[in-house]
């Protein structure tokens, strides 16, 4: 049904069959603060098709949860500005279109989900009202058939009591459950691509384990593209299909999952999976990356991991290593990567 | 001296749920920790895990003594903590202290660094005299990694990292025997926080501390404990050292939590048992009878509702308050 859907109000403009479900190319975004310009993004491309899980991994600061910001057009403007690039959703700009229509693709297109569920959600209006709103809103849906499209959703993730669960309050839910209302929310209008922005991290590890679970049976389901923005290196491993790591807002590497963890081909990935604590082993000292994340404001010159990397040469100070090709479907932006891979 | 330097005993914290505006009700109580019992070795590591509102936090508050207990007994170095007063009570809070969860909220913004972990030195003036305390701020930044130089700046000028380590070196000030560590690393990054990791285990190592650990992470606290206590709704379900919890878990919980955690290797997606529980955790107002876990246990039969298990030893070595205690091997 969602497919057919989207497809009529994306026929009337050119659609690029052979385009990629969302494309996002080379995107710039300047943040202009009261101490200066902060370069938050700087060149992002990554893509995700239909059905993909796309893990976006980077610790605070690195740019991940902007690009999606950017991507959903909620970026907060000023003090954000978008400086270039293109994000593209079925070959069609989403930068450049008019206002209307840029509404249009987002709203029955991307959804997106939030860590923080209880913030996501508006105290003062009940759980079904703001799963009702859009369909209404977009649909056109009675109040009533909205209650009842709002109640299957409520089911389809899998919150018990659904029929009485529509008509309480956010506070009225527990954290888990929240999270579920705010999958249901994303899910009123059908879309084709959601975007996940660390949807487990406020959550216990059997609450997460739950919806993990229900985020991945849900996108099989209906065939959608994920981008699943997290920290967590163990997640990531569970779910991923490809993984893009974001370091002060590039990427730093691209890899199917398997091949990431097990051979990096950064060393800002191969750092952050040694200081990772086993559960599997009592370690003695954990390996670190020595130092800070660079502010942005002020971005290191030549590659911006040099200063913590540990196998920093002179050329890193001065040039800014381009994202290249490893092997097939795999693309670092470290000078020595080819080195990397091969070492050991 | 006794080889435990704190011991608890059926340690229990209410607190009463109350309505009305004018004249106030007890309608019920919380109950966060109820009937809690373990012994902290000198110079051991005892980490206490479990989700949120399983009452470890308060176990915390409570042994800091920032909230009287409602009942059960706890001692330090043989004496009875709750019944200290006076000089005796300030030698208590010199030798125990804590480090929170959130770098950002626990120092205050508009104290210099020096002020922060300088201010411990006001309350105790025995520690280190007026005009020595520049001297050791300065000596306890260089202890936790942070530049000396920076004794006057202020807290938003660190970074999150930076900020935890301020609070370390505060808790370090007063030269204590234990500091219990609410959740220190949980708000921190991967490459930060093993940077803090590493700190707290070589400061154990340098003052002969002894740590209660409580984290939520199950990878965090194996890689610090030497022991760990498991906490649900309130009570310790099951207790060991670090191996025999990890590699020979006993208690349904214990064994869910475990599967539960993410593993960061794809090439085991997939072939890892992973037990999924149903539900969240009950609310600690009207636990369930018998043994708290049973609504979501999938073990549970007639007995867990009708008699609570005690924590006590029953198929491996150590104790384990399940009426079906089990060993089961859940970590690839």
């Amino acid at each position: 049904m969602s497919a057919n859907t989207t497809e009529s109000t994306l026929d009337a403009h050119e659609v690029d069959p052979g385009a990629h479900l969302l494309q996002v190319e080379d995107l710039y975004v300047e943040f202009h603060t009261r101490d200066g310009v902060a370069k938050v993004l700087n060149g992002v491309s990554y893509h995700v098709e239909a059905g993909e899980t796309l893990a976006v991994l980077g610790e605070s600061g690195s740019g991940k949860s902007v690009t999606a910001q950017t991507i959903m057009g909620i970026l907060d403007m000023p003090p954000g500005v978008i400086k270039g690039g293109s994000i593209k959703f079925h070959g069609e700009e989403l930068l450049t279109a008019n206002p209307k229509r840029r509404r249009e693709l987002r709203a029955s297109g991307i959804a997106m989900i939030f860590q923080d569920a209880l913030s996501a959600l508006n105290p003062v209006f009940t759980v079904g009202f703001q799963i009702e709103e859009q369909l209404r809103l977009r649909r056109g849906m009675s109040r009533k058939d909205a209650r009842k499209r709002a109640i299957e959703l409520l089911d389809q993730v899998k919150i018990p009591n659904a029929k009485g669960r529509v008509r309480q309050y956010p506070h009225e839910f527990s954290g888990g459950m929240r999270q579920r209302a705010m999958i249901a929310m994303s899910l009123a209008l059908d879309p084709e691509m959601l975007i996940a922005d660390e949807p487990t991290t406020a959550l216990d590890v059997t609450v997460q384990a739950q919806i993990m679970d229900l985020l991945k049976e849900i996108q099989v389901e209906r065939n959608m593209g994920l981008i699943l923005i997290t920290h967590d290196l163990g997640v990531v491993a569970e779910v991923a299909d490809r993984i893009a790591v974001m370091y002060a807002g590039r990427i730093v590497e691209q890899s199917d999952a398997p091949s990431l963890y097990r051979k990096p081909g950064h060393p800002y990935t191969k750092g952050l999976l040694e200081s990772l604590p086993r559960l599997d082993q009592r370690g003695q000292e954990l390996m670190t990356i020595k130092g800070l994340p660079p502010s942005l404001l002020k971005i290191p010159s030549g590659c911006p991991f040099h200063p913590r990397c540990p196998m920093v040469q002179d050329v890193c100070k001065t040039d800014v290593p381009e994202q290249h090709r490893l092997v097939p479907g795999r693309m670092s932006a470290c000078h020595f990567a080819e080195e990397l891979i091969a070492g050991e | 001296m006794s080889e435990n330097i704190i011991e608890v005993r059926d340690l229990v914290k209410h607190f009463p749920v109350k309505v009305g505006v004018l004249f106030k009700r007890t309608v019920g109580h919380v109950r966060a920790v109820d009937g809690v019992s373990f012994d902290l070795k000198r110079g051991e590591t005892l980490g206490v895990v479990g989700e949120s509102g399983c009452g470890k936090s308060t176990l915390a508050q409570v042994l800091m003594r920032l909230e009287p207990p409602t009942s059960g007994t706890a001692t330090f170095e043989g004496r009875d903590m709750f019944k200290m007063k006076g000089a005796e009570l300030r030698k208590l809070r010199r030798d125990i202290q804590i480090v929170l969860q959130d770098p950002y909220t626990s120092l205050n913004p508009r104290m210099t660094v020096g002020d922060i972990i300088g201010e411990p030195f006001e309350i105790h003036p025995d520690v280190a005299p007026k005009g020595s305390r520049a001297k050791k701020v300065r000596e306890l930044l260089d202890v936790v990694g942070l530049n000396p130089e920076h004794i006057n700046r202020y807290p938003h000028q660190f970074s999150g990292g930076q900020r935890q380590r301020i609070g370390i070196a505060r808790a370090l000030a007063l030269r204590p025997k234990v500091i219990v560590c609410d959740e220190p690393v949980s708000a921190l990054d991967v490459s930060i926080q093993a940077q803090v990791m590493n700190l707290l285990g070589d400061l154990q190592s340098e003052f002969g501390l002894s740590y209660i650990f409580i984290a939520h992470d199950l990878s965090v606290v194996r890689h610090l404990s030497d022991r760990v206590a498991v906490m649900y709704l309130g009570k310790v379900v099951e207790v060991g050292s670090e191996q025999e919890i990890y590699e020979h878990p006993t208690h349904p919980y214990t064994q869910a939590l475990l599967s539960a955690v993410p593993v960061p290797d794809p090439d085991l997606r997939g072939q890892r048992q992973i037990i999924r529980l149903e539900g969240d955790v009950p609310s600690p107002v009207d636990p369930p009878s018998g043994c708290r876990f049973r609504t979501r246990c999938w073990k549970a039969q007639e007995i867990c509702a009708d008699e609570e298990p005690e924590l006590m030893t029953r198929v491996a070595a150590h104790p384990s308050a399940c009426h079906f205690a089990e060993e089961k091997s859940v970590v690839p």
